[in-house]
Formats: C-alpha cells, sequence, structure tokens
C-alpha cells in the first residue's frame, strides 16, 4: 500500500483566506468570531435569535476571483470550494505532475447552497414567485466538487460526502483510503460550507445548542457552540510521487476509522467516538502510546465535550489525562461540513510546526474531564502521531491520524 | 432604439458580464458564447421583466438578440391585446 503524503494546502475561512493567515491566526489565538451582521432575506439583516455571534467570513469577494457566470450559478459555499482548491492545487503543482483522470476530487459538504434555497423559497411562500432558473445547480450539495473539477478541468472520481459535522472527516479519510490503494495518485480533499442563512440561525436556535456568548470548547462554563462557514482543502499523493518529482512535503496521513453510534439522533455516546479513534489507529498501525495531540471535535456543548472525553479515556486508559488536547472552534467556528477539513488544516499545520496550538477564550478548563486542555498559549511538541476528530449528529463519527513529516 | 430592446440588451449584457456597447440586434449568441443555461437564465430575466412567458418551443428557435427583442415585442403586444379583449360571456 502506498503511504500518502499533503503536498498542498487550501483555505477561506473566518480567520483567514489564506493559509498563511490562518496560520497567524490559529497559533495567536485571533477568533473569527464576531457579531452576527446582515443576514440575507432576513428582517433588517437580524435573524432573531437569542445567540448574537457567529465566525463570519467578510473579507471575501468572490468576483475578485471568479467570472461572473461561476459567481451567478453557483452558491457561496461553491465559492469557498473553487478557491480554497485552486490555492491547495496550485501549492501542489498538482496538475503538472498527475493526470486529469488520475486526481480524485472527495468534498464535504452538508448543507449545499441553503442560502439560495431559503431565498427562493421565500419568494415561492410569499408571493407565488417562480424559482430562478439556476436554483438547482446552485443547491445541489456536490456543487463544490463539480465545479472544482470544472474549473481545474480534473477528471477523476469526483463525489460529494454528507454526513452532518463529519462530513469533510469523512471525504479526507476516503480520500486518503483511494489514494493509498492506488485507485488514484492524488486527491483533492477537504469540505466547504456556507450555512449562515436565516431559516438555518433559527432552526439551530431552536436546537438550544448555541452558546448566548462564544463557545468555549472543553470550559467549565461552557455554553455551546457557535456556527460557522469556510472552506479547507489538502491536497494529498503517494509518497512515491512526490518524493519523485521533489515535492515540498507537508505533512503525512496515516489512518482513518469511521464508526456509527447506532443510538440518538442527537446524543453522542462515548464507544462509538472510541471506536472511530481504535480504528484510525489501527489503520495507522499506531499504538495509543503514540498519540501526541488530539484536534477535539470539541463544539462547547456540555453534551459533546463531556462525551468525547469519555470516549478518549475509553481508549487511552491512564494515558488519556496525557495527552494534548485543543478545540481550534473557538477560532473558526462550526462550519458543520467544513468543520473537520478546517480542524484538519489546523492539526497539519501544528504538526508541520511542532506547535500545539491552544483553545482560545477558554480561562477555566474543565477539570472534572480529566483531559489535559491546551490553554492560554500553544505549546511545543516534538514528532508526534495526533488525530483530528469529528462526531456528528446523528451518532456518525470518523477521525483521521496524521504524523509530523520529518 | 425602442424600450423593449434596451432593456433586453441590458439583461443580455448583466447575465453576461459584457458592456451593452457591444450588443447589436443582429448579435447572434453563439458570437456571445451564450450556452443553454445562459439562454434559461437570460429568458427568465426577460420574463420576469416584461412579465411574459416564453413557449418552450420558442426558445429553440432564438438565434440573435433580435430574435429575443422581436419575441418580446410579441408576447408584450399579444399580453395587451388579450388583456383589452372584451370579457368572454357564456
Amino acid at each position: 500500500m502506498n503511504r500518502v503524503v499533503i503536498t498542498g494546502l487550501g483555505c477561506v475561512t473566518p480567520i483567514g483566506s489564506t493559509v498563511a493567515e490562518f496560520r497567524d491566526s490559529l497559533f495567536s489565538g485571533r477568533t473569527g468570531i464576531s457579531p452576527i451582521v446582515n443576514v440575507p432575506d432576513a428582517p433588517d439583516g437580524d435573524p432573531g435569535v437569542r445567540y448574537k455571534q457567529a465566525a463570519q467570513i467578510f473579507d471575501f469577494d468572490p468576483a475578485q476571483h471568479l467570472d461572473s457566470g461561476i459567481v451567478s450559478a453557483t452558491n457561496r459555499n461553491t465559492h469557498f470550494a473553487i478557491v480554497a482548491a485552486r490555492q491547495a492545487a496550485a501549492q501542489a503543482e498538482l496538475l503538472k505532475h498527475h493526470a486529469p483522470g488520475d486526481i480524485a476530487i472527495i468534498m464535504g459538504c452538508a448543507c449545499g447552497g441553503r442560502s439560495s434555497e431559503e431565498h427562493e423559497v421565500k419568494g415561492l411562500y410569499t408571493r407565488n414567485a417562480r424559482a430562478h432558473p439556476l436554483t438547482i445547480v446552485r443547491t445541489m450539495s456536490s456543487a463544490g466538487a463539480s465545479n472544482i473539477s470544472i474549473d481545474l478541468r480534473i477528471t477523476g472520481p469526483t463525489l460529494d460526502i454528507s454526513t452532518a459535522c463529519a462530513s469533510s472527516t469523512h471525504a479526507i479519510g476516503l480520500a486518503f483510503h483511494m489514494v493509498r490503494s492506488g485507485m488514484s495518485t492524488a486527491a483533492i480533499c477537504g469540505g466547504h460550507e456556507a450555512p449562515l442563512s436565516w431559516g438555518f440561525y433559527r432552526a439551530w436556535d431552536s436546537m438550544r445548542v448555541v452558546s448566548p456568548t462564544q463557545c468555549r470548547p472543553y470550559a467549565a462554563d461552557r455554553d455551546g457552540m457557535t456556527l460557522g462557514e469556510g472552506a479547507a482543502m489538502l491536497v494529498i499523493e503517494t509518497l512515491e510521487s512526490a518524493q519523485a518529482r521533489k515535492a515540498t512535503i507537508l505533512g503525512e496521513i496515516v489512518g482513518f476509522g469511521m464508526s456509527a453510534d447506532a443510538n440518538h439522533i442527537t446524543q453522542p455516546q462515548a464507544e462509538g467516538a472510541a471506536a472511530a479513534m481504535r480504528k484510525a489507529l489501527a489503520d495507522a498501525n499506531a499504538s495509543p502510546g503514540d498519540v501526541g495531540y488530539i484536534n477535539a471535535h470539541g463544539t462547547g456543548t456540555q453534551a459533546n465535550d463531556a462525551t468525547e472525553a469519555a470516549a478518549i479515556h475509553q481508549v487511552f486508559g491512564p494515558r488519556a489525562s496525557q495527552i494534548p488536547l485543543s478545540s481550534t472552534k473557538s477560532l473558526h467556528g462550526h462550519a458543520i461540513g467544513a468543520s473537520g477539513a478546517l480542524e484538519a488544516l489546523a492539526t497539519v499545520l501544528a504538526l508541520q510546526e511542532g506547535r500545539l496550538p491552544h483553545t482560545a477564550g477558554v480561562v477555566n478548563p474543565d477539570t472534572s474531564l480529566n483531559i489535559d486542555i491546551i490553554v492560554s498559549e500553544p505549546r511545543p511538541t516534538g514528532p508526534i502521531v495526533a488525530l483530528s476528530n469529528s462526531l456528528a449528529f446523528g451518532g456518525l463519527n470518523a477521525v483521521i491520524a496524521l504524523r509530523t513529516w520529518k | 432604439m425602442d424600450d423593449i430592446a434596451k432593456r433586453s440588451i441590458e439583461i443580455i449584457a448583466k447575465a453576461k458580464n459584457i458592456p451593452t456597447d457591444t450588443i447589436h440586434l443582429d448579435t447572434t449568441f453563439e458570437e456571445l458564447n451564450i450556452d443553454s443555461l445562459d439562454k434559461i437564465n437570460i429568458s427568465f430575466e426577460v420574463e420576469e421583466a416584461f412579465s411574459i412567458e416564453i413557449p418552450d418551443e420558442a426558445l429553440g428557435s432564438l438565434k440573435t438578440v433580435g430574435d429575443v427583442v422581436n419575441g418580446v415585442k410579441q408576447l408584450v403586444e399579444a399580453k395587451a391585446a388579450a388583456g383589452s379583449a372584451p370579457a368572454a360571456t357564456s
């Protein structure tokens, strides 16, 4: 089987629309969470919800990157996807070294073109208006994957995975397995999401899991998640091809595990998350003792963080309390289907720099969880194996294992 | 140029993000690189602007900007005539 390495990164996120900006924000703890402004179609732009904060992207103008026909035919999530994929492909010089048919595009996106759909439905329900003829192509969840393939003229296996908040970790994991097995020699994998519409804000408000203040993962006083948007992409390829062309290797993916809780549509089960972590370690041929960092799913809800911590104890036993852990969601928010990709990007950068990001905004870590939560400032590390967890509503769990490239 | 021609050209220019002065009545869709998706997009905007409905069979025969303008004029006139006709009685 092939070893699989990372040779390109790209992103459009609330903490930076380039990887360099994302990196700066990640290690300086600069959050992208800010007051909600200008929600399309909501009266006066105000979604009318109990919470006032979200991780929104303000410095991204699609017209700066894409021609007007593409902007018109696509939703905001696809704008993010194309631009982030271009960044990653350019860094890897992907198309210079791989045939278009040998490259896979595996995306995670759960919400599709939600704001476009809501806009059309509002017109339909309030004025019996006709739907815009581009509504279907703007809103289909696979639009991001399709538009990346069209934009970069990539003709290999291309698909979208929708598993709620685990979508893009499933996407990266599947792409990893495809390259490892030789089905494709390279892949663009990651996720994209732009779900911050009026109806989406309202629906999450009704679930009562969004923080009225700001998400503080693994804090004793945590009070919920903060919604976000964005895209992050990894270019992965076989170690053999990367070395043959003397590419700069940014990191290595070594394992992927997934599981289903098979229990409850919203209440997570520690056993399911633990099974995914164990499978990722077994897939990596690594032992629990090799793990030196966990980028937690860490939404900042009471249920998620406590259950994830319990799962870590199940997997690592007495060592659980000694494994440094952080959640970067207090920086980039919870971008639903894209969250795993943003966190994979954060994990790759952490291993590359030998610095583990801290959980920004957390002053009082929840000591009752008996977990080594990184707070205050990044922590140095040597070469390690790291896990990036995604634990979705519906009990769908995905975990990737990465290793420092040296 | 009459109002219908002017507004139709503005709609096509906006859809293709090109200046209006590059579009003339004898300009073909091929010259403007208007594909099938552009065509339904432009038709939708024209229908909205003039409160008309372009029949499916008419869409296929549109080859030039002049075809669009003439088609819109016919539909607008037909609508006006229908609106001024005496109500049918049974």
